[in-house]
């Protein structure tokens, strides 16, 4: 296990900052072209039938397992099949057992597909995107799970890939209670080429987008849980040591790269005053991945944890 | 036959004239069907925009000290205007 490519430093905090990792068409053809015959076919629209019955038709038919929630992730699927080996590939391992850890917990998969205006039609319901959520429930925990979205083919805008919002994965809400905001600026649209791979904090709000092309959009989702510790599991040679806190607010230019910059820069939605407890948030985040209790950039937790002599 | 169309802005602070940074737009009179994710640019700079467009504000988030213990949890978006306008259709 020793030898897997794990997350670098800056690449750990950019994860800390923003929630998400995206790899671009890193999984194999030949997997992607595997792991599509194994889900078969979709039949085409059948007038009057609704989608709920199109769905369960194709899930039922699809060669995904049913899996218990709780078991080893490395006992989810058999051996040779796609998912597998999309698995065990050695990104893939290697960004898993930074972000969650050694022996990792599969919670649940599902196929997500989004169908053609032609199928709503068919159905008489309507087409359109999926509110924004955040999968599960309320979570209150420092320590967080992952999302793998795998999308085995290319996606194009109008095939509706996942929208996501990079930094919102440190916002305590519950689920739907966000549906309201339908857009926000920042937000991104997975438009990909085919075996691409986001890794998603738990906690990033997201939703399916609405698919206008003539082809369905095909994606898979694994949840994962860390059963172990999540502390200093990434490339920690990767980590500089900081010698002292950065200059803040004035500066003559730019400040060189490094993982307080990485940190410390805010998404374009961010409100005024909660932009900076967002970036608080951060360095909690950050002390917790590092297992260092004392860890700040740019003075935000130190200002407040400095206590002036009784 | 009068319909109405609701816009919610959510602001950057608590001044009506700070920067949009979140939308959404229901839409009375169906001619127009809006949805998440459908507009990545926010229809106005500002909410003073929206007003000088003709929208009027019928609710603001509240100001709400912040709970011992809680100060720096963050959940909802904590600027939320909505507005609307009284529209007339040939329904």
């Amino acid at each position: 296990m020793n030898d897997l490519p794990l997350l670098s430093a800056e690449a750990m905090a950019s994860f800390a900052a923003r929630g998400f990792l995206r790899f671009d068409g890193v999984v194999p053809e030949d997997i992607n072209r595997q792991f599509l015959e194994e889900m078969g076919d979709i039949d085409p629209p059948r007038p009057g039938q609704k989608m709920r019955r199109t769905y369960g038709e194709m899930l039922a038919r699809a060669g995904v397992p049913q899996v218990p929630a709780g078991v080893a992730l490395a006992q989810a699927y058999p051996e040779g099949t796609a998912l597998k080996r999309l698995l065990d590939l050695p990104l893939v391992s290697g960004a898993i057992r930074s972000l969650v850890g050694e022996d990792p917990v599969f919670d649940h998969h599902f196929l997500h597909v989004t169908f053609p205006p032609a199928y709503h039609e068919a159905s008489g319901g309507e087409n359109v995107s999926q509110h924004y959520h955040q999968d599960s429930t309320i979570d209150p925990r420092r320590a967080f799970d992952i999302q793998i979205m795998y999308y085995p083919h290319t996606v194009t805008r109008e095939m509706g890939g996942t929208r996501f919002l990079p930094g919102s994965h440190l916002r305590k809400v519950s689920e739907a209670a966000i549906a309201r905001y339908q857009n926000i600026r920042g937000q991104q649209h997975m438009v990909c080429e085919g075996g691409t791979l986001l890794f998603l904090h738990s906690g990033i709000w997201h939703g399916g987008g609405v698919n206008v092309s003539d082809h369905t959009r095909t994606m898979f989702k694994v949840r994962i849980n860390p059963s172990r510790s999540q502390v200093r599991q990434f490339d920690v040679s990767t980590l500089k040591p900081q010698d002292a806190q950065r200059p803040i607010f004035y500066l003559k230019g730019p400040l060189p790269p490094s993982v307080e910059q990485i940190l410390m820069t805010p998404e374009p939605w961010h409100e005024n005053d909660t932009s900076r407890l967002e970036l608080l948030n951060r360095v909690k985040l950050w002390r917790y991945l590092t297992g260092d209790p004392d860890y700040d950039a740019d003075y935000w937790a130190t200002r407040l944890e400095t206590l002036a002599d009784a | 036959m009068l319909r109405q169309k609701v816009l919610a802005l959510y602001l950057a602070n608590s001044a009506l004239d700070s920067v949009v940074v979140g939308w959404s737009l229901w839409d009375g009179t169906g001619e127009t069907r809006r949805m998440a994710g459908d507009e990545d640019a926010p229809p106005y700079p500002t909410g003073l925009h929206a007003l000088r467009d003709g929208w009027r504000l019928i609710q603001a988030s509240p100001l709400l000290p912040h709970a011992r213990g809680e100060e720096f949890d963050l959940a909802y978006l904590k600027y939320e205007f909505l507005f609307e306008q009284i529209v007339e259709t040939g329904a």
